[in-house]
This record gives structure tokens, C-alpha cells and sequence, in this order.
């Protein structure tokens, strides 16, 4: 059962092959024997989460059920829900119980998904390791002294480790395919504005993205089918027609155009990465699919872009946390300006800080233009590079990381090489363009490579067909990491 | 442009982070490395390209001036690190 897909367990729900609240059970005493070894969950509520799994069973019973009905799904910690501990990772939310749900919660819920519990995160989402977070580092069941990935790296090695089937992720500069792509699953991260921010604790507001992850593209669509849709309260929510995101996953991929940009066959690719993808592009054309090539011309300065507009965003989105009306406050303070300052010194980790700083100092006087400005600038030169390579193919691929898992600790001292792993990944949330990785192979290492692919906007139901026909003719989203199956 | 020990502070202050001398210090090593990378943007030429502060530009929408939001100040307070008479505690800030 552990390894089974959403769609498959759903299937088994509907038959009552076996009830909501057993399946829950089972996933249960997985996380319990082995949740700590990765350390992937911040919270267990088996009492909650039964008490959905009872509730899911009487719709399965009276012929109400939705796809998702009783299946078990973890949340990024990130995501508000009401009566859960909300801590988004760290110290300064580590009391925070939230008040209310956010949407894709809400949505979930209303889907008769089950919430299992809620995924360990880098803090505040601001780390591509998982090392940032105030409840220690998450380990990749892959290999337990290297990263997950991050900032999703508690959602990613809990599919991974199939301690749950799926999970939800949040996606501001590679968040939910980074950490896909280290773990060996798949996630995508959707078109800016499909899926509402409403609840979800924001980092930087014009590039944060919720979206699924899970193991097969199948199952990422009957995700999004619940999660995506226009929501009055987030102001920047689209309003579209609801789309079924799995519309496609049959039709052949003949004739579909794969641009390969080769900026991201330059150098700095490990060679093992760069063979899986080249190997999962030769599948491809297998399939029918040509490949041309295109130009992402100023993609090397998506990092440099992002790193003053991510931060620039979060230094005014994080100033909500002041001890004052929610959350940790100092215990000791002379006046006003002094808690504010020891509060957020001692509630907020070392990485936080350095965003909040760099943020301050990009929007301060004398410097907005030189750097704020000249990064929204080079933030449309890099979208229009998108919108020019989109003439010439119908998706972009590539690897979704330059590397595989790297050590725990290995770049934690040097935020500029942490920064720079998220090379191939950041222009998509610049551009606003969903994206998303599947699992294509392994380096020598046995450690899992991600293929990514890029499409363009609205083109979620392509892209997940795109994924499922390579799936269907591969199987490397369903191997599975050593050492999952316990101790007995 | 380099950046200084007192553009650390100065900025830790208005970001209402408290900081020490050695914080300031090691932040300052990590910020100006930081810097070096995001200075690789002034090479680029922007001449005539407007700033793009949102994915496809979209316009924000207005809605109906009406209340929406039922009164939950109860169950909001209810988490709050000090509260009195339904008001947020801080510091005194007028003597």
C-alpha cells in the first residue's frame, strides 16, 4: 500500500476495498516508525486527522466522494490551517496555532482529503536544503546524510520515503522542483495566480506559488484539480474557467517540439545529471518528440535578480512579525523599539535575517533604482527570453537542478553557493511560467536526478501529459529509496 | 560599492533586527559576498525596458466596499502574547 498512487488508492476507497480511516492508520504508523529518521513532519494530529478519515468514509458511504475523498496528504507547514500548529519553520512562529484555513487547505478539506500532518520546511521558506529550519534539517531518504532539497524538502522526502502519497508544496524560486528533484519525485509549480496565496504564509508575494507533489503526474493533476481556482481573497487569484487538469494525460506526445535551451547544458551541470536528461530527451524523441534548440539568454542573471526582488519583498512581508499581536515575543525588553528588535533577533534564524537585511538595504534610499528598479528591468528581459523561445517549441527541458542531493552541511557556511543551485529554476518564478520536475534517472551515487520541464502559461493540463507519457514509458517515479520499509 | 560595517547596523535598524558588534561583523562578510553576486546586474543593459513588478502584468482588482470579514477579534486575541480589554499590549510609548 505504501507505494500506491493516489489514483490507485482512491480507486480502492471507491470499491471500500478498505476504509478511509484504516488507510490513515496504516500511513500513521508508517510516520511513526520512521518520520523521525528523516525528521520530514513538525506535527502529527492523529486524532484530527482520523476524525477527517471518519468523515471522508460517510461520504464514500452515502455515494458522496470526490477523487481525493480520504486519502491522507500532508501540508507544507506553511500552509495556515485552522487548530493545527502553524510554525512555517520557525522559532518565531513555533506557538502559532492557526485561527483560520488557508484556501488550498480549505479546498482539500472540502475535497475529503485527509490532512496527515504538517511537513517540516527550510524557514519561511528561505533555504534550498532544508537546513534553515528552526526544527532541524529533514534528511533525504536517498541517502540520509544529504539534503532533501528545499525550501518543500519535508513534503518531498515524506512522498518520497512513501510516508504519505502525496503532499503540498509552495514554489518562489524552485521550492516545490528542487527538492522533487532531489528526492526522486515529481512536483510542479503552477502558472502565477492559479492557485490562491490566501493562508499561505508569504515570503515574496509577486513569485510565490502553491502546487502539488506527488509520484506520478496523474496524481500532481488530481491535486491541482482541487487546489487551483479563482479565490476572492488573494488579489493577485485569476479568475479563468475551471479546467480538469487531467484532460490530456492520454493523448500522444508525436510531434511535440522540446526546446533545450543551452544554457542549461553549460557548464556547471554534473555530468551524471547531464546524461539523465539528455537520456530523457532521447525517450522522448523515441515518442515522436523533435528537439530544437533555443536561448535563455539572461538566465545567469536570474539569480542575481532574484536574490534583490525575493528579498526586497520579504523584508515588507516579514514585518508583520513584531511580538505583538501573534507568534513568539522576547521575554525581556526595555520599551517598544527594543521588543520589536529582540524579538525578531531571537525569533528569527541566521538565513531569515540575511534576507530581511538584504531586502532593507536594496529599497533603502539612494538605492532603490540602482538595484531595485534594475531588477524588475532584467526581470522582463528574462521573461521575454521565455516568450521568444515559446515561438520556436511547445515546452522547455532541462535539469531541474545542477546537481544531485548535496551533503548536509556542505553549503550551509556559503549562502552564495546554496543561492546558486537554484540556478535553473528561479527564471520560471521571475517569469511567472508553471514548471515542474519529474524523476529521470540517478547519478552514480544512486541519487536521483530531475527532469524539468517548462511550459508555457496556462499550460499545465500539456505539461502533465508530457509527464505521464514519459511515465508510462519509464518506471523511475516509482523506484524507491533503501531503507523505507522499517525495522519489521 | 563596498559596503560597510555601519550600513549593517544602519539597516539592522530599520529592519528592528537587533544586532551586536560581532553579528554586524560576520553579517557584513556574508551581505558584501551576497552583493558581489547581485552587482553582476548593473553589466546588463536595460536602456528601454520598463519594470516588471508582477508576472504578466496583471492589474490588481477592486471589489465592493462591503464588509465581508465577520467580527472574530476574540479568537484572534486569543493567541496574542498579551491582550487586555480586547486591545494588544505593548511597551508604554507615551510618557
Amino acid at each position: 500500500m505504501y507505494n500506491a498512487t493516489i489514483k490507485s488508492l482512491s480507486g480502492d476507497l471507491a470499491a471500500r476495498k478498505f476504509s478511509s480511516v484504516e488507510l490513515v492508520e496504516y500511513f500513521l504508523k508508517r510516520i511513526n516508525e520512521l518520520g523521525k529518521k528523516y525528521n520530514c513532519f513538525i506535527t502529527l494530529d492523529e486524532e484530527k486527522s482520523l476524525a477527517q478519515a471518519r468523515a471522508a468514509d460517510a461520504l464514500h458511504a452515502t455515494g458522496r466522494a470526490q477523487p481525493l475523498t480520504g486519502v491522507p496528504i500532508a501540508q507544507k507547514d506553511i500552509f495556515c490551517a485552522k487548530g493545527w500548529l502553524t510554525t512555517c519553520g520557525s522559532k518565531m512562529l513555533s506557538n502559532f496555532i492557526s485561527p483560520y484555513d488557508a484556501c488550498v487547505v480549505e479546498r482539500l478539506n472540502a475535497a475529503g482529503a485527509v490532512t496527515i500532518g504538517k511537513t517540516n520546511m527550510d524557514e519561511f521558506a528561505m533555504g534550498s536544503s532544508n537546513e534553515t529550519s528552526h526544527f532541524g534539517p529533514v534528511k533525504n531518504p536517498w541517502d540520509i546524510t544529504t539534503v532533501p532539497g528545499g525550501s518543500s524538502g519535508g513534503s518531498a522526502a515524506a512522498v518520497a520515503a512513501r510516508l504519505v502519497p502525496a503532499a503540498t508544496g509552495t514554489d518562489t524560486g524552485g521550492s516545490i522542483r528542487q527538492p522533487a528533484a532531489l528526492t526522486g519525485i515529481s512536483g510542479l509549480k503552477p502558472t502565477y495566480g492559479v492557485v490562491s496565496r490566501y493562508g499561505m504564509i508569504a515570503f515574496a508575494s509577486s513569485l510565490d506559488q502553491g502546487g502539488p507533489m506527488a509520484r506520478t503526474a496523474e496524481d500532481l493533476g488530481l491535486m491541482l484539480n482541487v487546489m487551483a481556482g479563482f479565490d476572492e481573497r488573494d488579489s493577485t487569484s485569476l479568475k479563468r474557467e475551471a479546467e480538469d487538469y487531467t484532460r490530456d494525460l492520454a493523448q500522444p506526445v508525436a510531434g511535440l517540439r522540446i526546446g533545450l535551451p543551452k544554457e542549461f547544458f553549460a557548464e556547471g551541470v554534473a555530468p551524471d545529471v547531464a546524461k539523465a536528461v539528455e537520456e530523457a530527451v532521447a525517450q522522448y524523441k523515441k515518442l515522436g518528440c523533435e528537439v530544437v534548440e533555443v536561448t535563455l539568454p539572461n538566465m545567469a542573471l536570474s539569480v542575481p535578480v532574484y536574490y534583490v526582488l525575493a528579498p526586497a519583498e520579504a523584508s515588507s512581508n516579514l514585518s508583520r512579525f513584531d511580538g505583538v499581536r501573534y507568534g513568539y515575543r522576547a521575554p525581556e525588553y526595555a520599551d517598544l523599539i527594543d521588543m520589536y528588535k529582540k524579538t525578531r533577533a531571537q525569533g528569527f534564524g541566521a538565513e531569515v535575517k540575511r534576507r530581511i537585511l538584504i531586502g532593507t538595504y536594496v529599497l533603502s534610499h539612494g538605492y532603490y533604482d540602482a538595484y531595485y528598479i534594475q531588477a524588475q528591468k532584467l526581470r522582463r528581459l528574462i521573461a521575454r527570453d521565455f516568450t521568444e523561445a515559446f515561438r520556436k517549441c511547445d515546452i522547455i527541458m532541462g535539469p531541474t537542478s545542477p546537481t544531485t542531493a548535496f551533503r548536509l552541511g556542505e553549503k550551509a557556511g556559503d549562502p552564495v553557493q546554496m543561492y546558486l543551485s537554484d540556478i535553473f529554476t528561479i527564471a520560471v518564478n521571475l517569469a511567472g511560467l508553471p514548471g515542474m520536475s519529474i524523476p529521470c534517472g540517478f547519478d552514480g551515487k544512486g541519487l536521483p536526478v530531475g527532469l524539468q520541464i517548462i511550459g508555457d502559461y496556462f499550460s499545465e493540463a500539456r505539461m502533465l501529459n508530457v509527464a505521464h507519457q514519459y511515465q508510462l514509458a519509464t518506471d523511475w517515479h516509482m523506484r524507491m529509496p533503501p531503507g523505507i520499509l522499517g525495522e519489521g | 560599492m563596498a559596503l560597510t560595517l555601519d550600513d549593517v547596523k544602519r539597516v539592522a535598524h530599520l529592519a528592528r533586527i537587533a544586532v551586536d558588534d560581532a553579528e554586524a561583523q560576520a553579517a557584513l562578510g556574508q551581505l558584501s559576498g551576497i552583493f558581489r553576486l547581485i552587482e553582476q546586474m548593473q553589466a546588463a543593459d536595460v536602456a528601454g525596458i520598463a519594470p516588471m513588478s508582477h508576472a504578466q502584468d496583471i492589474v490588481l482588482r477592486l471589489r465592493e466596499d462591503v464588509v465581508t470579514e465577520p467580527d472574530q477579534h476574540a479568537l484572534f486575541q486569543s493567541i496574542a502574547p498579551q491582550v487586555e480589554a480586547d486591545l494588544y499590549l505593548v511597551p508604554k510609548v507615551i510618557e
